[in-house]
Formats: structure tokens, C-alpha cells, sequence
């Protein structure tokens, strides 16, 4: 049926990832029908690929697809909470479990699919869940609260990454496989026993081979599971991934044809055995297999568009090649990967030291690439994947391809990809898609993932995409930008060096050497921050003031209405009354609105330009030192009490938190820096959300690095244990040098790691091993800006010219009188605008002070 | 009144003002001077060697607050900026426009420098 003159009535049974593609595909291809989703969570569309991040912090928002907004916007009908429970087809209609009835002319089932929970005795008891969706997490982050050990059944794709969720909600995971090895659908044995391996190294157990038959009252724990094989294994909870199930009831009560162990039967147009009947995504059974991967979904979802718009697309099966990362085990499997075809033959590489495995599957006239596995090292990926999507032929040594660094691996250039080649299997994108977007005027990867929608699924295809996209900018002779602003063609990393090799001290003389125009608000405290951690001079001095952002170049944090915030550092959080009470003091005598930050610092709000020199000339006169908040700089380093008090530290949490403030405060860096130590491993001082965290042990320190709590929350990595004080600031030292040597501007110590090449395991191998023979220069370095440190503030109230420029005004001593405050709780606040024009009267006098 | 009608008031006749010295200004920064009630940033750019003055209104439309003398200055294609210490939105110095927002701008004064005194015409 092709004819849409009038709006034909489409109905969407379910709101899953390919549910949602299918609306997205039909509503831009701007046929004349009138959209409604029926979908049974209360949520709408999410990214279920990502679900575990929702235990690395993301929020069910961050995991949405779309919004009742945007449904409202391209005038699509969304019913959230209606379940379908009947189709009638004889009238074209279906009802929900309220009662509420749909007039459908085509209707599309996205009903997905359920976990497979197995028949065991006791699986239906309270911690016994499954992990499928945002409320099965919201279930079992509310029982790994109460729960210290966790169990995951099955060790597929899906339960390794349940595994991973319950190991970062921080209990003792173990993983259950009825198989002899984890990973068995896209893995061969030998690459499940190497992922083992590296699994079990992270702290995870594994079983294998063990088939539950009960679940009983545990001893230890809250439940026993009873193995077939007569052990025994104490658990508090149980989560299922022992693979899906379709949700097909929908087809099974209205009598269309399902295969024979469940899934909607569909033909290659998506078409079920109702010629108004769509089912997509993991509900549809095609060739008799169930797609379980969101690739295949999204095509599917495309090909039912195209035939409910007329066109001619067909689903001819999908390559269920994969590639992802398990708790930070690179996992790859493509197509044959057990060498199922006849003649099939196969290369295989182990090296068991470093946990890498890798299996080449190719035809038997060793032409072409039939299946790989990669575990341990997924670099090849995408060079094997082309090979065997595209059928291109093999080089005369196959096993070149999977050796490492064997100099005659010839790299398969993204030039080498016919225009057919599929880049991103997800939006279904092939390199003559990217080229044409180029040629329409894209000129850069963001551009073209703009354009094409490329890399926007999984993201699995994100340096294949930039190698593409670079490829074709350079053929066209478009120099790739890697400049950090107009004025200089140069990365930060890159200025650093400069300024370093060339001795270069000021701005100026980098402009003048090196870049061009005037400058910009990036590229000035870019260089002013780098000018700072090589020299650490006093950053207002005449040539580095103009160089300041605008909380460093009055030295406080500006507020919204043009005053500042005042931070004195309280090192580790540890005051004395008398510092306390002239804080209080000089927050009464200048009127300052006060708060406690989460720093363990006091934060004195609403101060004006002009009086910030007489407010921290009595804060220096009573022993406190500039705070650095308002700097790309170590701002705080928190503590617990620690072992002086508490009667479970054992070290002296306090103490450290205060050597390490002392020494690293005034280190300015691409981005703020903070710290935290913990007296024992009940980590009261939440040092694994920090840059730098560290956490007592019996022996000495452990060592934490990269984490971050704010917008974008990340777990530090366990850099080393039990390291002795010397050693443990040597690393920090180190570290800290090599971030800001090599990080881009703004960019966190969580980010750069998530960046840096080799992760992890290359930071511990040039921190700890010297692998780049530069730890003397690091050390030398942090050496020469701790001996360089200076208050600033000290510095700047010592110095009448530097007073000066803290005037409101040049030839007056008025204040500014737009800054007005009311009274709040009995404090201050700034005024509002409307508040502003009310009415003057109820304003706490400028003069008061 | 118009960005186009702020360029032109600015070119018009103007009644000058001594605001300060030069040993006021601040290289490669702002100062704001009160001048008949009206704050006005000035900013002091040395361009290869060559040092000049520009004046703006210091108020800050878009975060409504009394802070523009305070942001960082730069150039756009060469043409020289202050970025609002606030939101970061663009001014152009010679004109007050606003690079982001085409019906946004701040009012541009004229300068002169005479030996050490330095003039705003409003």
C-alpha cells in the first residue's frame, strides 16, 4: 500500500530503542500519517546500550533518546504506561489494559524482549532480579545497598556487563556460567578462557560450568545457590542475564504466525502475516533468528518505514559483528568467529603474559576474511571487520594482520575502503555517505557526524569515522585544525613544549614567535596557565595580568552580579577557633553572605571589587593564605579525621591531607585539581571521586588517580597500593607533571585519562616503570613550582600598584551602585532585577560597612 | 536606538571628558571611570607597539551587571574585543556590537589622548 492521501493512522506498539528509531525514521521521511506510541514503561526511549553507565553516575535523563517534548514537536501521540493487551484485527484496532482503544490503518509491534529467567527453585525471591531496564536498575542499585556479595547468572555479553555494575556499586561479584567459558556466542574457548583470566585479575570470580538447581537460605549471606555438581556458592543477591526472550504475546493472542521457540515471524519488508502488521527489533523473527543487537533493530526499524513510505528497502539479515569494552577488557567478535564454514581455516595469536588473544578465521583458499576474535586487543578491529564486510582480499601473509607491530601488516587506510563500505552499522552511514556529506561543505568529523548521523549509536565506529573523514579532508587538500584558537596553530601540548624548549616567559613573545592577531580569552589563559606551571610567577605582574580569566585576574571567583567570593585555603579542612572567628569577624564587617563549600573551606560571597585588598589584608595578617578558588589550580585536598581520633584510621588521614595541600597548592593546570585522603578504607573523605585520592591502608597508602565527582562523575583508578609517604608523593609528583604537560586545556584529569593511549596501564608503566625516561624531569619540574610558591594575595596587598587596580573606579571612590543586596535567612543576597526596579527601601545600604 | 544609530551617535559631536592619566590605564587590560554617572570601561591595547584606547558603556547587558572593564581582551579577524567576564559574549571596541547576538550591543564612546590626559566624548 502506497497511497497517502489521507493521513494514514500508524499505531507503535512499544518505545524501546527501535521503537523509537522507527518514529525518528518515519517522521523525517515526511509521510503524510499521523504517529502514535504506545509505550508500557513510564519512560520513553533510552539507551540501553549504555545502561550500566547509569552505576558510573549517567541519570535516566542522560540515558534518554527523546523527550515528550520533542514527540510534541514533530506531532507524535505518546500514551506512556499503556500496555497493549489486545489486537483486534479484524477492525484494526488494539486496547490497552485501561481500557483505551487505538484505530491503527498499519501497526508497527516494537515490543522487544524479556530476560530469560531460569526455572530454579527460589528465583523468584525478593534480591532475585533481572537487568533489562532503568527500574531494574533503580531495583538492584536499591539492593546492592543492603547487599555485599552479588552473583551474576550467565556470562554473556549482557552479564558481563551486569557484573560490572555490581563490582562499581561495590560488592564482591561473582559470574555464573552454565557454559564452559564466558562469551560463548561470539567467542571461540580459547578467547573466553584469556577473558576469564583478565576478568578474574579485576576482581571479578568466575564460574564456569556450573548449572544452578536451587536457591536456598544461605549461612553467610542471604541466599545459597546449590550447584549441580554439588558445591555451593553464598550470595545477598542474585541478577539474571541468562540471554532474552522476544516479547511476542501480542502476536501469540492474535494468532500470527511466531517461529517455533517464540519471535514474530517477519518477512524481509518487517511484514508479519498480517499485511498491516509490522514487528521490529527483538520481538521479529527473521530467517528464524532473533536479532539481539540494536544495529540490526535500527535497520529493521528503516526497512518497515520504507515500505509503509513505498519504497524497496529489504532486511536481508544483519552482521552481528561486535566490538565493546568489558570492565576495560577490549572484546571484539567478527562473523565466523567459530569457524563454522566448511574448509574454514584459522591463525591464532595468545600472549598469556599480557592477556591478549587473537584468532584469525579465513576461507580455505585463504582469500578472504571470514570471522576474528580479539580479546585483550581490539586495534585490528576495524581493519578485520572491513576486510570481511567488503570481502576485500587478503594479503599474502593473513597472519600479519593480527601479529604486533609486524612491520608487513600493510594498514588498511581508510582509503582502501570502497565507497559501499559501511562505517557506522548503527545508522546504517558507508564511506559514500561521509564522502558526500564532505563534498556538501562538511569540514570536519563533527560536522559530518551532523550531517550523516554517523557514530551517533554505539560510537564504536568514532576512529574509523575520523580516520575516514581526515583521509578525505586531506585528499581535498583541507589541512586538518588541530589549532586551539585563531591566533596560534598550535595544540596546548604542543605551546608547552614551545615554551619550555625556547625558554619563552611572556605572551607577547610567544604571540609574536608563534601565533598571530592579539589573542582571545582561550588561547591567553591557555598560555597564561602554561606560562604559570613552567615559571609559577606572580600572575599579575604587568606582562601575565592580561592574560587572567575573570576569576584570576582579581584573584576571587566573580559572581552574577559583579562581587566576589572569597576563599582563604584551610588546608585538609583542619581550623582553629581563632581562624574561624575572624573569618566570622571579617564576614560582619564587610557584610559577606557565608557559606561552608564542599571543600571543608568557608566561602565569604559578596564582596566588591574594591574591598577585596582590605579583606584579605586582615585574613593574611591572621595566617591564612589565598585559597586559589577562583584558579585552574589544587584547589582543596579533603580528609576524614583519620587515625588521631577516629577508631577505625589507621593513618594519620589529616596529617597527609595537610603535607600534600602544602606542597602542591599554587600548581596552576590545564583544569582545577582536587585531592582527597581517607584514614581507612571506610574512605570517609570520598577520595576515589577525586583527581588524586588517597586511601590508608594497614601498610601505608593506597593511591587513586583520575576521578571526578561534578558533571560527569568517574571513579579514580587504583594506581598503586600500600606505598610508603615519599614514594606515594613521588607518583603524585609525577602524575600530576605529566597532566599538565600533556593535557588539553580544560580538560580534567578524568578526561585525559579517558584520552591517553593506553590508558591506565601506560600511566603506571611512565610513572612507576620511567617507561618515557622523563620521571627526573617531572620531579625536577614539580620541585621548581613548589619552591617557587608565593600567596598571591600576600603578594598583592605588599604592593600599592597591584592595590590600585582593585578600584571601581579611576577617578572616583563611588561604588557601584547596581549592586544591591536584600536580606535572606539573615544573611545577604544579591537583589533581583525585579526587586532592583520594586523599590530601594527594603535594601541593606551599600554604606553599612 | 539601533546598533546602526549607536555607531553614528558615537561619531557625532560630543562634549570630551577628562576621565584620567594614562599611568591609570592598564596595558592589555580595562579600568572604568565614572563619567556623569555613566561607568565607562577603557581599555588600553598595545598592537605592535602602538598603543590605543577605546571606551565603552561597562555595563553589561546580558548579565545585567557593571563588569566589562574586568573581561579579557582579544581579537576577531583583527579587529580587537573584550570578552564579558560574566558569559563570554563578544564586544567589538570600536563599534559595541556584539558578536553573538545581532540585536545585543553596548555603547561605544569616543577617545583621545592628549600628552598624559585622557578624553571620553559623551
Amino acid at each position: 500500500m502506497t497511497s497517502l492521501d489521507s493521513k494514514t493512522q500508524i499505531v507503535v506498539v512499544g518505545n524501546g530503542m527501535v521503537g523509537h528509531h522507527f518514529v525518528e525514521q518515519l517522521h523525517q521521511s515526511d509521510a503524510n500519517v499521523e504517529i502514535t506510541v504506545l509505550c508500557g514503561e513510564s519512560r520513553l526511549a533510552y539507551d540501553r546500550v549504555y545502561l550500566s553507565s547509569f552505576f558510573s553516575g549517567a541519570s535516566a535523563d542522560d540515558l534518554a533518546l527523546t523527550t515528550p517534548a520533542q514527540y510534541a514537536e514533530w506531532g507524535v501521540n505518546v500514551v506512556t504506561n499503556a500496555l497493549v493487551t489486545d489486537i483486534d484485527r479484524d477492525h484494526n484496532k488494539v486496547t490497552t489494559s485501561e481500557g483505551q482503544v487505538f484505530n491503527y490503518d498499519k501497526l508497527v509491534l516494537a515490543t522487544g524482549s524479556y530476560p530469560f529467567v531460569p526455572p530454579i527453585p527460589g528465583n523468584d525471591q525478593e534480591h532475585c532480579l533481572v537487568y533489562r531496564t532503568i527500574d531494574d536498575l533503580l531495583a538492584i542499585e536499591a539492593s546492592a545497598a543492603v547487599s555485599k556479595v552479588g552473583v551474576v547468572v550467565g556470562g554473556g555479553l549482557l552479564g558481563l556487563e551486569a557484573a560490572n555494575a555490581l563490582k562499581q556499586a561495590g560488592l564482591d561479584t561473582h559470574v555464573v556460567e552454565f557454559a564452559p567459558q564466558l562469551m560463548a556466542v561470539q567467542l571461540d574457548q580459547a578467547g573466553g578462557n584469556v577473558l576469564k583470566d583478565k576478568i578474574e585479575a579485576l576482581g571479578v570470580t568466575v564460574h564456569t560450568q556450573k548449572a544452578t538447581q536451587t536457591i536456598e537460605a544461605g549461612d553467610t549471606c542471604r541466599y545459597k545457590m546449590v550447584f549441580a555438581d554439588g558445591t555451593a556458592l553464598e550470595t545477598d543477591m542474585i541478577l539474571f542475564s541468562a540471554g532474552i526472550r522476544p516479547s511476542d504475546q501480542l502476536g501469540r493472542k492474535s494468532a500470527l504466525t511466531l517461529g517455533e521457540r517464540g519471535g514474530i515471524v517477519i518477512d524481509s519488508h518487517c511484514l508479519t502475516s498480517d499485511p498491516n502488521i509490522y514487528a521490529v527489533g527483538e520481538c521479529a523473527l527473521w530467517d528464524n533468528k532473533i536479532f539481539g543487537l540494536v544495529a540490526p533493530g535500527y535497520t529493521m526499524a528503516r526497512t518497515a518505514v520504507s515500505h509503509i513510505t513505498g519504497g524497496d528497502a529489504e532486511f536481508a539479515g544483519a552482521d552481528m559483528s561486535t566490538k565493546l569494552k568489558l570492565m576495560g577488557v577490549e572484546v571484539g567478535s567478527i562473523g565466523d568467529a567459530h569457524e563454522r564454514t566448511a574448509g574454514a581455516l584459522s591463525y591464532t595469536y595468545l600472549n598469556q603474559p599480557e592477556g591478549v588473544y587473537k584468532k584469525l578465521v579465513v576461507d580455505s583458499e585463504q582469500k578472504y576474511v571470514l570471522g576474528a576474535v580479539l580479546v585483550g586487543d581490539t586495534s585490528d578491529y576495524d581493519t578485520l571487520l572491513q576486510y570481511a564486510l567488503n570481502g576485500i582480499e587478503l594479503p599474502e601473509h593473513p597472519e600479519s594482520l593480527i601479529l604486533p607491530s609486524s612491520d608487513a601488516a600493510p594498514a588498511l587506510g581508510a582509503d582502501a575502503l570502497p565507497d559501499t563500505a559501511s562505517i557506522c552499522s548503527c545508522l546504517n552511514v558507508t564511506k559514500g555517505d561521509i564522502v558526500s556529506a564532505i563534498e556538501g561543505g562538511c569540514c570536519s568529523v563533527g560536522d559530518v557526524k551532523g550531517e550523516t548521523k554517523a557514530s551517533t549509536g554505539c560510537g564504536g565506529c568514532a576512529a574509523l569515522l575520523k580516520n575516514v573523514v581526515d583521509c578525505e579532508l586531506e585528499k581535498r587538500g583541507v589541512e586538518v585544525s588541530k589549532a586551539i584558537c585563531e591566533h596560534f596553530n598550535h595544540t596546548r601540548q604542543e605551546l608547552f613544549h614551545i615554551v619550555k624548549v625556547n625558554g619563552i616567559r611572556t605572551f607577547d613573545e610567544l604571540l609574536e614567535q608563534h601565533g598571530e592577531g592579539l589573542g582571545c580569552e582561550i588561547c591567553k589563559p591557555a598560555v597564561g596557565s602554561i606560562l604559570a606551571s613552567v615559571y609559577n610567577d606572580y600572575i599579575l605582574k604587568a606582562s601575565h595580568l592580561p592574560l587572567q580569566d575573570t576569576n584570576d585576574i582579581y584573584l576571587g571567583n566573580m559572581q552574577k552580579d559583579g562581587t566576589y567570593s572569597v576563599v582563604p585555603r584551610v588546608p585538609g579542612g583542619e581550623i582553629t577557633p581563632e581562624k574561624l572567628i575572624l573569618l566570622g569577624e571579617v564576614a560582619k564587617e564587610y557584610n559577606l553572605y557565608t557559606k561552608i563549600t564542599g571543600g571543608q573551606r568557608i566561602d565569604l560571597f559578596g564582596a566588591r571589587v574594591e574591598h577585596l585588598p582590605d579583606i584579605w589584608e586582615k585574613l593574611v595578617a591572621g595566617g591564612f593564605e589565598t585559597g586559589h578558588a577562583y584558579a585552574k589550580a589544587l584547589r582543596t585536598v579533603k580528609s576524614c579525621v583519620g587515625s588521631t581520633w577516629c577508631r577505625y584510621g589507621v593513618q594519620d588521614s589529616v596529617g597527609t591531607a595537610i603535607d600534600l595541600e602544602n606542597r602542591y597548592k599554587g600548581l596552576r593546570a590545564p583544569h582545577k585539581i582536587k585531592f582527597a585522603v581517607s584514614g581507612c578504607t571506610r574512605e570517609c573523605a570520598e577520595a576515589q571521586s577525586k583527581d588524586i585520592g588517597v586511601i590508608a591502608t594497614e601498610q601505608g597508602w593506597n593511591l587513586y588517580v583520575c576521578g571526578n565527582g561534578g558533571m560527569k562523575p568517574r571513579h579514580a583508578d587504583l594506581f598503586a597500593t600500600d606505598l610508603d609517604t615519599e614514594t606515594l608523593i613521588k607518583y603524585i609528583d609525577r602524575v600530576l607533571m605529566f597532566y599538565v604537560k600533556t593535557a588539553d586545556r580544560l580538560q580534567r584529569t578524568s578526561v585525559w585519562m579517558d584520552n591517553l593511549e593506553g590508558g591506565l596501564a601506560y600511566l603506571q608503566d611512565v610513572v612507576i616503570n620511567d617507561a618515557l625516561g622523563i620521571n627526573g624531569e617531572l620531579e625536577a619540574q614539580m620541585d621548581a613550582v613548589v619552591d617557587a610558591y608565593q600567596c598571591e594575595w600576600k603578594t598583592t596587598i605588599e604592593d600599592p600598584e597591584s592595590r590600585k587596580r582593585f578600584r571601581q573606579f579611576v577617578n572616583s571612590s563611588a561604588s557601584d551602585t547596581n549592586i544591591q543586596f536584600v536580606s535572606e535567612r539573615g544573611q545577604v543576597r544579591p537583589a533581583t532585577e525585579a526587586e532592583k526596579v520594586a523599590g530601594k527601601e527594603q535594601f541593606i545600604p551599600v554604606s553599612m560597612v | 536606538m539601533t546598533a546602526a544609530q549607536n555607531i553614528i551617535a558615537s561619531e557625532q559631536a560630543v562634549q570630551w571628558h577628562l576621565v584620567c592619566e594614562t599611568k591609570d590605564l592598564v596595558t592589555n587590560s580595562g579600568v572604568c571611570a565614572l563619567v556623569d554617572s555613566q561607568q565607562v570601561a577603557l581599555f588600553c591595547l598595545k598592537i605592535k607597539g602602538e598603543t590605543q584606547v577605546f571606551a565603552i558603556s561597562n555595563y553589561d547587558p546580558i548579565g545585567k551587571a557593571n563588569v566589562l572593564y574586568r573581561g579579557l581582551l582579544g581579537s576577531i579577524g583583527g579587529a580587537p574585543v573584550v570578552a564579558s567576564p560574566l558569559y563570554k559574549e563578544h564586544y567589538f571596541l570600536e563599534t559595541g556590537l556584539c558578536k553573538e547576538h545581532d540585536d545585543v550591543f553596548v555603547t561605544a564612546y569616543p577617545v583621545k589622548v592628549e600628552g598624559e590626559k585622557v578624553f571620553v566624548g559623551i
